[in-house]
């Protein structure tokens, strides 16, 4: 009896640490906040989406992809902050680095996403610094300036306060 | 003081759970046994080591990732966590020795989160391979080798 409560806490103990050993590397820009690279992907729907188009509003850009499992644990907090924010100027975009637009599509639907989503490609890695790792999200005041890039799963309640503390800024 | 029949369906339940979980482990990067894996720098070391055998080095998860940055001398094979990755995987290496050295790599992820590295080094060992060596990427491919200063090369 006593063997199997060990063995089931240890499993337990070696799934969490699993799920929440990384931890997102924050890098948050000094005072020569750099602009965000501009450009143009298309949408899962076909219509063409422009970084620039959004100046005016804070945006949280999300690299991402359908079978990146810790992205797959984001999305969810990322559409709640997305309802959460939306009307006060919160516009979260997410870039797909999946290989073909087929998967992000069924992901996109299978959990409701309600941002839009691009399809990213090497070349916009490269503008961003190069996403060699899933997930990165940028984000971006209204300015068009970065604030931070966060690279790995970030904790929800760390988006939370950025983002509400950014929106409050002019 | 609980019956005989509940006391069992909580040892069931209980034990259930126990299994899951290391069969869920049992699929992850983490379950692959560390004399299977290569550190990044010891990889670099061989690479640049005269003499010594080189690998076929193959990147097995993301298209997209591999065109930014990818270990130079490297081939693209596919995800590993899908069917088709695995059957390309197949393809490439069905007409080697199975003494061939290979390297496989993702680097999409941190290491207990990649989904295609423990299908690819399975699936070559189910072939026979006996000379295969895992490289660990504790965080991701940019933390673990670009920004170490190691070897990159672009595009296709």
């Amino acid at each position: 009896m006593l063997l199997v409560a060990v063995a089931i806490i240890g499993a337990g103990a070696a799934i969490y640490l699993m799920r929440h050993h990384e931890s997102s590397q924050a890098q948050t820009s000094s005072s020569a906040n750099p602009m965000a690279p501009d450009f143009t992907l298309p949408q899962l729907d076909g219509r063409d989406l422009r970084l620039s188009s959004y100046r005016g509003k804070l945006v949280l850009l999300d690299f991402w992809a359908s079978w990146c499992a810790p992205c797959r644990e984001e999305t969810p907090h990322l559409i709640e902050l997305q309802n959460k924010y939306g009307d006060r100027g919160l516009q979260i975009i997410g870039v797909s680095m999946d290989d073909s637009p087929d998967p992000a599509r069924a992901f996109y639907q299978q959990f409701h996403m309600n941002y839009p989503v691009a399809m990213g490609n090497a070349k916009t890695g490269e503008l961003y610094g190069g996403v060699l790792g899933l997930p990165i999200a940028f984000l971006i005041k209204r300015d068009g300036r970065i604030y931070a890039k966060h690279i790995g799963a970030t904790d929800p309640a760390v988006f939370d306060k950025e983002i509400a503390t950014l929106l409050q800024a002019p | 003081m609980m019956s005989a029949a509940k006391y069992a369906k909580s040892v069931v339940i209980l034990a259930a759970i126990a299994v899951l979980s290391v069969a869920h482990a049992a699929g992850q990067a983490t379950a692959i046994p560390t004399t299977r894996l290569i550190n990044p720098e010891e990889l670099v070391k061989l690479l640049h080591t005269y003499g010594k055998e080189k690998p076929l080095m193959i990147q097995v998860g993301s298209h997209v990732l591999f065109s930014q940055a990818h270990i130079p001398g490297s081939e693209y094979i596919g995800p590993a966590s899908t069917e088709s990755g695995v059957q390309q995987l197949r393809k490439r290496v069905e007409s080697l020795p199975r003494t061939k050295f290979i390297v496989l790599y993702c680097g999409c992820c941190p290491w207990g989160r990649c989904p295609n590295v423990k299908p690819a080094d399975d699936t070559l060992r189910a072939l026979g391979f006996t000379n295969v060596k895992v490289l660990y990427i504790a965080d991701n491919f940019g933390t673990n080798w670009v920004d170490k200063g190691y070897p990159v090369a672009k595009g296709e």
